[in-house]
């Protein structure tokens, strides 16, 4: 088991260089100038031209502005362009809210992936099971931005649901219950809104392992033994698939933190996808370069994670 | 190929008379055969004849039912009526005249991008899966640390890095969402290069390159057709996603995705403006998802109830 969790580890450390590189580069290999202001801007003279390039150390050669890049991250020396506070500062605030909104996320698109993907498996090939696999395509193939203007129009015409933001301001709370149902309601829109996608995409995993697990013999022995069909399907085979489930939060977390960037702007949620549009409207490069690294990092984190539980529920797959 | 062919032959003894016939033919015969398949195939050529007839008509400078530029302020924000059927928006443009003229850039940048990672995926996966060993260790390792970063977001800093036009996002989508097939073909050039009629060409003194795109790639055709036709709608929603931030196709040019976001203002007065081009996206990904499912299961083998 060890042995497996230092050969992962080697090959993070690895991925982690590649990551720092390709988010590095996509800024810097981009044709075009680097500057975040409009060359006929009468006000940038050469001399803050030349301030700005020294800042960033643009005037070095490419490989040493990577290294130097990447230490003033780390040190927390690299600060956004916008308000020149330090980047990690300014992803450390989002962080909490970000992690909080996927989180509750990969809940909810786990637990209802994990219902729509048995119930169909229960029913292979029959009509309830064509009807979930077009109900899953129809889940991936909705834009997040519509679904979530459609449900918000529903909302304020028909009900009084907290929308915009972590909690509503100005309004008095009588006690802590209240307080927390506030923000409960101002995560679980966005939430439910970026698990649509997720559940979809799980349940199709957990149809196919629970087709894939009734085939083996040892189903076809508990049968044949004559215990009730449900005990078979509930506890043999059941317990059997959900495997995937564990890699399934793995290959979660890119989508989940990608689609919060439309969902976080759309509910003025103050997460890490917000502040990377904000970046991206300002062509903030520090805060563009950080944003994408930590969170190819975290998801690299995430993966790591999960392969190690993987192998701790299936042992065959230390050995590979 | 023969071989699954025979493994399948002793439960469908009605499709023996068959059994001679090619991979190709008989995934069309399959897919031919289930109704989710082609109904989503009609509308996908519908949605593909839309955008061709209105491109073209575009080009020629004729449009209908309006031209979809036209503002009119005496008009603005109309609910769908008889002369407007789908509403008008905030500038008294048509919605139906912008939707319609928006539809080529949907397909445009979804076939397009899907190209570009197509042949990117294939020629690294081919690559990596036919030499193997440390090129297939560094492409494979390179493969994983892209599919770490949140696609949407690299694309999106991409795209407002270069500047947001259809070439731009084109080739960014492309660049950055070749991963999944370069895996595929990777998996399929691992289990192919091993089996005798490779072998056999190997020993006839076939060069390389012959292997590869005549001996191999061939057989592998089934399961990459299957993920583009799956790619082109990840692409058509990323391009609405990007469009809807306003990085997407420029205005004026009417695009769905930004279509919705000029209409996002007027959210609760003006409903059309969101629906509409939100439904356009969704049918016709949603095709195009059902399309390459069909195609999936009548790629397969062997059915899987069995």
């Amino acid at each position: 088991m060890l042995n497996f969790i230092i050969r992962r580890l080697a090959i993070s450390v690895v991925l982690a260089f590649l990551i720092s590189l390709i988010s590095f580069f996509i800024i810097t290999l981009t044709p075009g100038s680097p500057y975040p202001w409009g060359e006929l801007n009468p006000k940038i003279t050469p001399q803050v031209k030349e301030a700005f390039k020294k800042k960033f150390h643009l005037d070095r050669p490419l490989i040493e502005q990577y290294w130097l890049n990447m230490r003033d991250l780390f040190n927390g020396n690299l600060k956004s362009i916008k308000d020149d506070r330090p980047v990690l500062q300014k992803i450390g605030e989002r962080l909490p809210a970000t992690i909080s909104l996927n989180v509750l996320a990969a809940v909810i698109s786990l637990s209802f992936g994990l219902a729509l993907g048995v119930y169909a498996a229960k029913h292979a090939g029959k009509t309830p099971d064509l009807l979930t696999s077009i109900l899953a395509f129809i889940f991936i193939a909705m834009p997040g931005f519509w679904i979530s203007y459609l449900i918000v129009i529903g909302l304020v015409r028909f009900t009084d649901v907290p929308i915009l933001g972590t909690q509503s301001y100005g309004v008095f709370f009588p006690n802590a219950a209240s307080m927390w149902l506030d923000r409960f309601w101002h995560i679980a829109l966005p939430a439910v809104v970026l698990s649509i996608g997720g559940i979809a995409v799980q349940s199709r995993f957990i149809r196919a392992s629970m087709i894939e697990t009734l085939r083996e013999d040892y189903i076809r022995t508990a049968r044949a033994k004559g215990l009730e069909p449900d005990t078979v399907f509930f506890k043999h085979a059941l317990r059997n698939s959900i495997r995937p489930l564990i890699t399934g939060i793995g290959g979660l977390l890119p989508g989940l933190i990608g689609g919060s960037v439309i969902i976080e702007t759309i509910f003025a949620y103050p997460g890490l996808g917000r502040l990377g549009y904000e970046a991206v409207l300002e062509r903030d490069y520090p805060t563009l370069v950080a944003i994408n690294f930590i969170v190819a990092a975290l998801i690299l984190i995430g993966n790591l994670i999960s392969d190690v539980l993987y192998a701790v529920v299936d042992p065959r797959v230390r050995l590979e | 190929m023969t071989t699954t062919a025979s493994t399948a032959s002793s439960a469908e003894v009605a499709d023996l008379p068959l059994l001679l016939e090619s991979p190709g033919r008989r995934m069309w015969r399959r897919f031919c055969k289930n109704p989710v398949g082609v109904t989503a195939s009609i509308v996908i050529g519908l949605f593909f004849a839309v955008a061709l007839v209105t491109g073209i008509c575009s080009l020629l400078g004729v449009y209908f039912p309006y031209n979809p530029n036209t503002t009119e302020l005496t008009q603005k924000l109309m609910p769908p009526s008889a002369a407007h059927w789908l509403g008008t928006d905030n500038l008294g443009r048509d919605v139906l005249s912008r939707l319609l003229n928006g539809s080529y850039i949907s397909l445009t940048v979804g076939f397009v991008a899907v190209a570009v990672s197509l042949f990117i995926g294939v020629t690294v996966g081919a690559i990596s899966g036919y030499f193997g060993g440390w090129i297939d260790n560094i492409i494979m390792r390179v493969v994983d640390a892209i599919l770490c970063f949140p696609s949407f977001f690299l694309i999106l800093t991409a795209v407002a890095l270069l500047g947001p036009n259809i070439m731009n996002i084109i080739v960014v989508i492309g660049l950055v969402s070749w991963t999944g097939t370069a895996r595929l073909v990777r998996a399929e050039f691992l289990t192919l290069r091993e089996t005798e009629y490779v072998r056999a060409a190997k020993a006839l003194g076939i060069r390389t390159p012959g292997i590869i795109f005549r001996h191999i790639l061939p057989n592998a055709a089934a399961p990459i057709i299957v993920t583009a036709v799956v790619g082109i709608p990840d692409a058509i929603l990323t391009e609405a996603g990007l469009s809807f931030l306003g990085f997407g196709v420029q205005p004026p040019q009417a695009t769905w995705g930004n279509i919705i976001s000029d209409g996002k203002t007027y959210l609760l007065d003006a409903w059309w403006l969101i629906v509409f081009p939100g439904m356009a996206i969704f049918i016709a990904a949603l095709a195009f998802y059902l399309a390459g499912d069909a195609l999936r299961q009548a790629a397969e083998s062997r059915s899987e109830r069995k």
